[in-house]
């Protein structure tokens, strides 16, 4: 459908030969169409619905649902996961971003370590979960048999910087990349020591753009699903997981919108963080062009 | 200090190349040696998990033994072929419907709708800030009606577009961006050339490598979805891959259909660089 839409209004100007009188947003509606469909209309219904009662009112004690201990508990594990794999793969991953900086820019291990980076941080889900199964599981570790593999947070933390490390490395790497040599000479002109310089001058200026990629990557842990669903799923430790939990359980609801009101407060703590990232970014971008 | 950078002969640094550049010799060595250990390191803990994942689709029935048997299962494994089959088309209709919804709206709004541009980056990036799992929440009563009309779990497509719309807009926006998209259309206009000819035959393949770079990333991330699959009760590879694991945790067929997807992913990573490499060197 929205193919030959596209096509069409593409198109369309063509066939008059001249200024198109039709206004040119028009070219975007096809587009507009699909996102408003599959995109806003969905969010719009979790929103709406959150504030919703079983009986089909409007309230905004369903909200209340958040307030409620065990529902809590869910948001402290969540919080908990995304704070320990996004600092641990914001460290680490800095410390690597360094590393490919430091090198040969047309080099091979820069090459391979990016184009890695690209495919492992989509590569969360299911398959991760295995691939750790299958290294360091409890009973079948090829490396070492981790009994803690299963305990909350370090053994799903473990698997988390997996993909949060190479995540760290293709946000970070544009601002060391940033980092001018002239700013490294003038300070070692001055008889600046590489701590000094690195306290005075590089981490300062580096320390925006580290804060809001360990933000970006404390919401890339808050959404993930697949992997933890995988690794554990007979325990919901997560948000994520009570919300499919929510959704499959068909009988005995004592709350129809739970999920909804789950999803609510994701959103809610999705959005807080990621406008902290986008003006972390802003003041980033100030020095490192 | 532009001064000094044009007495030595050296290029205007562009990318921070010159980290190293800029020091003494000792130092320089200690940072050589941070770097091996670094790389060595961070490598093997990317690599040690996957390795022990292929190791183990190759085990025999005794421990330490080797087998193909894991491998020769994928085909047999009841369920498992079909899924893997349905994952590669809606992969492909994915690509497809992402490339044709964006690459035109995107070269429309560069050279005719510049006032749209924020409204529309704002909308394309916007699914990174809400997670799968919410959009799954709200997608359900979207997904109830679209099963009134076709019950094929390729419709699964509709979702994974808006998943993977940031990605695909991230690379294409780059590829735009490189390109000097206003004079071209200016002078292909001038020629005589419709709007259409612009867009296809004039920029798009102009950005050739940034499209490539647009399927890649949608084409992996259908590969590993399975948040939405599996809470809209459809079976992809990933939802496949998980029944398993519930039903005979540690079977070998697990391990060697996720070695397989990856190793899928790689060789499409490496085509796909092959190709847009190729490109930029004739340039």
């Amino acid at each position: 459908m929205a193919v030959t839409a596209t096509t069409e209004t593409g198109a369309r100007p063509a066939r008059a030969g001249r200024r198109p009188s039709g206004p040119a947003w028009v070219g975007t509606v096809p587009f507009l169409g699909y996102v408003g469909v599959f995109l806003l209309f969905p969010t719009g219904i979790v929103l709406f619905n959150a504030f919703r009662n079983p009986a089909g009112g409007f309230e905004l004690s369903s909200l209340s649902t958040l307030g409620n201990s065990a529902v809590r508990g869910f948001f402290v594990g969540s919080i908990e996961l995304a704070a320990v794999s996004s600092v641990a793969g914001a460290v680490l991953g800095a410390i690597l971003a360094y590393a490919i900086v430091a090198g040969n820019p047309d080099g091979v291990v820069r090459r391979v370590y990016l184009a890695g980076s690209g495919v492992l941080a989509q590569f969360g889900g299911v398959t991760l979960a295995f691939a750790f199964l299958a290294a360091v599981g409890p009973t079948s570790g090829f490396l070492i048999h981790a009994g803690w593999f299963y305990d909350f947070p370090q053994g799903i933390s473990l698997i988390y910087v997996y993909f949060q490390i190479p995540l760290m490395v293709l946000v970070f790497l544009p601002a060391v990349d940033g980092l001018k040599v002239q700013w490294r000479e003038a300070s070692e002109n001055l008889g600046a020591s590489a701590w000094q310089y690195w306290r005075h001058v590089g981490g300062p200026l580096l320390a925006p753009a580290f804060t809001g990629a360990t933000l970006l990557l404390f919401a890339n842990a808050l959404s993930a699903y697949a992997t933890i669903q995988a690794w554990e799923n007979q325990i919901a430790y997560t948000v994520p997981q009570q919300i499919s939990t929510a959704i499959n359980s068909e009988v005995g609801l004592s709350n129809i919108n739970e999920a909804d009101v789950l999803a609510l407060g994701m959103v809610i703590m999705v959005v807080i963080i990621m406008t902290g990232y986008a003006l972390l970014q802003r003041r980033a971008a100030q020095w490192l062009r | 200090m532009a001064a000094i950078t044009a007495l030595t002969g050296e290029p205007e640094p562009t990318a921070g190349v010159a980290g190293p550049r800029g020091m003494q010799a000792g130092r320089r060595r200690r940072l050589n040696v941070f770097r091996y250990v670094v790389f060595t390191l961070f490598g093997l803990f990317f690599l040690l998990p996957l390795l022990a994942m292929a190791r183990f689709s190759l085990q025999g029935v005794k421990l330490g033994t080797w087998s193909l048997t894991a491998w020769r299962q994928i085909g047999s494994y009841p369920g498992l072929l079909s899924a893997v089959e349905l994952t590669l088309e809606l992969a492909i209709i994915t690509c497809v419907v992402v490339l044709v919804l964006l690459v035109p709206t995107m070269i429309w709004i560069k050279l005719r709708v510049q006032w749209i541009s924020r409204a529309f980056e704002f909308l394309c990036l916007l699914p990174l800030t809400i997670p799968a799992i919410v959009l799954v929440v709200g997608l359900a009563p979207v997904y109830n009606r679209i099963r009134h009309y076709n019950l094929s779990a390729l419709m699964l497509f509709w979702a994974y577009v808006i998943l993977a719309l940031p990605y695909a807009y991230r690379a294409l926006s780059a590829g735009l961006n490189a390109i000097d998209v206003k004079t071209m259309s200016e002078a292909a206009r001038s020629l005589g050339a419709s709007w259409f000819t612009v867009m296809f035959r004039v920029v798009a393949p102009n950005m050739r490598q940034a499209i490539l770079n647009a399927l890649l990333l949608s084409s992996a991330l259908v590969l590993g979805e399975f948040t939405i699959a599996s809470l809209l009760l459809y079976v992809n590879m990933q939802v496949a891959l998980y029944n398993i694991s519930r039903a005979t945790p540690n079977a070998g067929v697990l391990f060697s259909t996720s070695t397989a997807a990856l190793l899928f992913a790689f060789v499409l990573l490496l085509i796909l660089s092959y190709v847009g490499g190729r490109r930029r060197r004739r340039i």
